[in-house]
């Protein structure tokens, strides 16, 4: 922990991309992905860790979700904000509107670019998170946590099985990274 | 009639249309349709735009960017596009070149907003080789430290647009409709945009730049000339874009209300 936190600020004042801030639970049951290690001539070593979430099903367009009973809450991964850059602008739909396993429901501007953002599950759409207006940061700074994007009344259950696990998830990302 | 494709063997085809003053509102009412219902690649390059108009990105915000109350003056179309970015104004001496990609099309160039501004960067470098002390700097096109031309991108699960609008030459009038904007790049250093911007025809011909592009876009694709019909090939049902014309009313609304001048009669 403690190392994780000091490579975490020295990553940072190297302006290194590092994990986001995670709340102290999930920490010790993170999976790290995409480890890169960068030596330098001098004895520092920068552990470079892009965090996958237990308890989490992830798409392979880097969206994530967390089925808790009849409520499903979807964000954007650590990965993909890692790499989209920082957020200016996020687009939600309204409640009430329907989202389909695999389509677009908003999109997410970084770097002059809109990206699209799709649902990783089939429903409804209850809840949109309103923060993000005045906020838009908080999916770079907590894509878990504060940055989540919609809450869905799932309406197929059985979407989750098309997702993958952490694990998956994780040997998702570097291959890739290694493609590129 | 024997069609001369000219393919370059393995090489993803890349078809090119040729526009000149189109409207830049059909222009991006096009790229949107292609790149939401099209598995084709295109490049459109459109040699100007018939009127004057002022373009925003999908998060631009009148109140914040424009002089509203010049733009209601003079009645100057105001556009807010499908692609994120800053704020331009266009007219016929802008030059518009656009890239519509499959992301499996592009190998090596992941379909991530830096990665791709970082590719067209170097396409953009074969452009002006020899011609000028060009960059991308902080995702601008830039000679020196001034700016000429403003990119945009959108990217979806599978497809990407990279578009550009170049700075052949501008009314300087037309630049007072935009403000200072809040967020600007740090090589700006807080100049207007007189200061901040450049016209290309100071570098080279227009057709050189139209040739130039055309050939470095042939580096990466088989490039097929094609007509503008061949847009309507691919895409069948009716799509609706979401890149519109904002209204005379959501402009007054943005300006808010104005204080009300008191006559004295006399």
């Amino acid at each position: 922990m403690a190392l994780r936190m000091w490579a975490s600020s020295t990553a940072n004042a190297l302006r290194i991309s590092c994990a986001s801030k995670t709340p102290a639970f999930a920490l010790s049951r993170c999976f790290s992905s995409g480890t890169q290690l960068i030596s330098f001539p001098l004895p520092i070593i920068i552990f470079c860790k892009l965090m996958v979430l237990d308890g989490l099903k992830y798409a392979s367009s880097h969206e994530w979700v967390k089925h808790e009973g009849s409520v499903a809450t979807v964000g954007i991964t650590d990965h993909a904000q890692d790499h989209l850059g920082e957020v200016v602008f996020v687009e939600l739909p309204e409640t009430g509107a329907s989202v389909k396993q695999g389509g677009g429901f908003g999109v997410v501007e970084s770097v002059k670019a809109t990206s699209d953002v799709n649902s990783p599950i089939s429903g409804e759409v209850i809840e949109v998170n309103s923060k993000l207006t005045q906020t838009p940061g908080l999916v770079n700074s907590s894509p878990y946590e504060e940055g989540w994007l919609i809450k869905v009344k799932p309406s197929s259950p059985s979407d989750l099985e098309s997702l993958m696990d952490p694990q998956a998830y994780t040997k998702f990302c570097e291959e890739e990274n290694a493609a590129h | 009639m024997i069609q001369q494709q000219g393919k370059k063997v393995g090489l993803p085809l890349m078809n090119l249309v040729r526009l000149n003053r189109t409207p830049i509102l059909k222009q991006l009412h096009l790229e949107e349709k292609l790149l939401r219902k099209s598995s084709t690649n295109w490049c459109i390059i459109n040699d100007g735009t018939d009127t004057p108009a002022i373009v925003m990105g999908i998060s631009g915000k009148p109140s914040e960017l424009l002089e509203i109350g010049s733009v209601l003056r003079d009645q100057v179309p105001v556009i807010k596009r499908f692609t994120g970015g800053g704020t331009v104004v266009v007219d016929k001496g802008t030059v518009f070149v656009t890239l519509i990609c499959n992301k499996d099309d592009v190998p090596g160039v992941q379909p991530y907003p830096r990665s791709i501004m970082s590719w067209s960067g170097l396409l953009y470098n074969q452009v002006f080789k020899g011609i000028a002390d060009f960059q991308l700097r902080e995702n601008d096109y830039v000679f020196g430290n001034r700016k000429f031309g403003g990119n945009a991108q959108s990217i979806t699960k599978n497809r990407w647009i990279h578009h550009t609008s170049f700075l052949w030459d501008y009314a300087e009038g037309n630049m007072a409709f935009l403000k200072q904007p809040a967020r600007a790049p740090e090589y700006r250093m807080e100049r207007g945009h007189t200061e901040f911007i450049c016209r290309m025809n100071e570098y080279l011909p227009r057709t050189d730049f139209i040739e130039k592009t055309t050939e470095a876009v042939e580096t990466y694709f088989s490039v097929k000339n094609v007509n503008l019909e061949a847009t309507e090939e691919p895409c069948g049902a009716e799509f609706v874009p979401s890149t519109r014309l904002l209204s005379k009313q959501e402009l007054e609304e943005a300006l808010g209300p104005q204080p009300e001048i008191i006559g004295v009669s006399v």
